[in-house]
């Protein structure tokens, strides 16, 4: 076991899943809803896989078209019905515990809260098998979730080129007032909400086949998704490295806790974890890189020594 | 054989209606809070969760009579939601709404976590039986009637101090216009505290009854509290009556869906049937 390996898979992995949140969330898009895109990945691809052999590169596409139906059904009538805040965060809820009570109660196919695990396609000390998607060597997920990560960071750079993002801007300040000067505003946050969705799918498929084990509890429902929104406040969801900073902060702090400690206070971490978020939340709402960057901004302008003066 | 089906699927509904009852009552506190305040406290579950405990090992641990545990229960919960609104709530009072919400969500992770820290994540059971009542071939469980009784015992009071005494009149100026009560005289400030210490006993009521019915750990909050937000939302924010309404439509939603399919199907339905009511009336059912 290469546990620092491990550790720096997982924190690219959650870093991409957050930072896919947060194109969202930084537009007010606050979603409670992406446990359920992460569910319909990890599962759709382990279902097809275990009941039928299909290779999960085509049950990726099953997984990410199913994904891209269920954001258009709740996306579009949210949207076009101006569901906002408080209700959109609420109506999204409704639909990752859904999926989450889905899953458990499709137990005979999916082992309920127990849980699946995909069939073994590993055999006699095989390292890859690339048609079932599964490898042993955790340098290659090193590298699979590496370019998925760089691949979040490119969109997030790309959407913030772009027109929409503007678009997007001037509705979550005020949506009348953006409708009122031409922006289709159904059509602006639907097209951000498919491309994060998509992107939570895929976070999933990764997430299930690195793990080999998919649980409802882990990968859809309240908890996941509570987890990706807190994850991104720690870090800050309106620069680009936020999201992953949370991811990062989040998972070492567990670890270090863990590790310091040991099993003795098994929710130790979550204690400190939740006293933090509440102080930030208060204290800090643009997370640890947002508060660190403005701090360096602000000493900057304060100090004008430093800038060079001719 | 027609006749048994129907028997039974009458029990369904009867006990789905005992649900509604003890839904309803738990949807109440965190609509007044809401209705008041303004306010969502995400975490209203896990401040029932605190009560369950606080019966619990007063009770089982102390040995205390239960009618005074659950007494000294409520007045626990009604503290913490004091305790929630001056440390917490009121800090981001001036932020942005949904500010408001993420905040309570981290305490939602906490009460969890520090539950769990310190009792354990064992199931708990209060080891209190109450008799079922039996009417013809049907059976219901006398914690379910009790609860029901008293939830709605509870609505009851609730609306008579809302609507006949001094500060329920004020608590309801309030959430009608922040603005100008102040000038009347009112102190914004003082009917936030007492809401949410109110909100906090309506919480340790709830967890009166749920903890006769069910067995405790720390994540049990999550197994209802989803349902009670959806309620709240579905009968409008803030709205008790159509709160009230909806808690006994998602009942039977759950009780007849669950009597027909197995009971997460019963969750299933109730849920895509509130998903397709929001796009119809996106602020509640009772919404002009």
């Amino acid at each position: 076991m290469n546990y620092p390996l491990h550790l720096a898979i997982l924190v690219l992995l959650w870093g991409y899943i957050y930072t896919s949140w947060s194109l969202m969330g930084r537009v007010g898009l606050v979603s409670f809803g992406h446990g359920a895109f992460m569910g319909i990945g990890a599962y759709t691809v382990v279902m097809l896989w275990n009941h039928f052999g299909l290779t999960p590169w085509l049950g990726a596409i099953a997984a990410l078209a199913f994904t891209a139906a269920v954001a258009v059904v709740i996306g579009y009538p949210c949207f076009r019905f101006k569901i906002v805040g408080h209700y959109f965060a609420l109506v999204t809820l409704a639909l990752s515990e859904v999926t989450r009570l889905i899953i458990v109660a499709l137990r005979d196919q999916t082992g309920g809260s127990l849980g699946a695990t995909p069939n073994g396609a590993l055999h006699g000390g095989e390292t890859v098998a690339l048609g079932a998607l599964q490898f042993a060597a955790k340098e290659v997920w090193l590298a699979i979730v590496l370019a998925f990560w760089l691949g979040g960071l490119w969109v997030w750079r790309m959407v913030d080129r772009s027109m929409g993002r503007l678009a997007l801007q001037a509705i979550s300040e005020e949506e009348e007032a953006a409708a009122s000067i031409g922006i289709h505003v159904t059509r602006a946050k639907l097209r951000i909400t498919i491309i994060s969705a998509l992107m939570t799918c895929a976070g999933g498929i990764l997430y299930a086949q690195y793990q080999l084990y998919v649980n409802p509890d882990t990968v859809s429902g309240i908890a996941i998704s509570l987890q990706m929104v807190f994850g991104v406040i720690a870090g800050g969801m309106f620069v680009m490295l936020g999201p992953t900073v949370g991811a990062a902060f989040t998972l070492l702090l567990a670890e270090g806790l863990r590790l310091a400690f040991g099993n003795r206070y098994p929710a130790l971490d979550t204690t400190i974890y939740g006293v933090m978020l509440v102080l930030f939340i208060i204290y800090m709402p643009k997370g640890i890189l947002g508060a660190a960057l403005d701090l360096f901004k602000t000493r900057r302008a304060s100090s004008p020594r430093t800038a060079p003066s001719r | 054989m027609t006749e048994v089906f129907d028997i039974f699927l009458l029990e369904a509904v009867l006990n789905g209606l005992l649900l509604g009852g003890l839904l309803a009552l738990l949807s109440l506190g965190l609509n007044l809070v809401f209705g008041v305040i303004d306010v969502v406290w995400i975490c209203y579950a896990e401040l029932i969760m605190c009560g369950m405990y606080a019966v619990y090992y007063l009770h089982v641990q102390y040995h205390w009579p239960l009618a005074l545990a659950m007494l000294a229960a409520i007045a626990v919960v009604a503290l913490l939601g004091l305790i929630l609104h001056v440390f917490v709530i009121k800090p981001v009072l001036s932020a942005e709404p949904i500010n408001q919400l993420l905040v309570t969500g981290g305490v939602l992770f906490f009460l969890q976590a520090a539950a769990t820290l310190a009792f354990g994540i064992e199931f708990k059971n209060l080891g209190v039986t109450l008799p079922s009542v039996r009417l013809g071939e049907m059976s219901f469980s006398g914690a379910r009637l009790i609860a029901f009784g008293v939830a709605l015992a509870g609505m009851v009071a609730l609306w008579i101090f809302l609507s006949r005494s001094y500060l329920g009149t004020a608590i309801r100026a309030i959430s009608q216009d922040r603005q100008i009560m102040p000038l009347m005289g009112v102190d914004p400030a003082r009917i936030f505290s007492l809401t949410s210490a109110l909100g906090g006993g309506l919480a340790g009521l709830a967890a009166c009854l749920l903890v006769l019915q069910y067995d405790i750990h720390p994540a049990i909050g999550l197994s209802f509290g989803p349902i009670v937000f959806l309620i709240c939302v579905l009968g409008g924010l803030g709205n008790m009556l159509g709160g009230f309404i909806a808690a006994f439509v998602f009942a039977q939603f759950i009780a007849v869906g669950g009597f027909f399919f197995a009971i997460e199907w019963g969750y299933v339905i109730a849920f895509a049937f509130f998903i397709a009511v929001m796009f119809w009336r996106p602020r509640g059912i009772l919404s002009r």
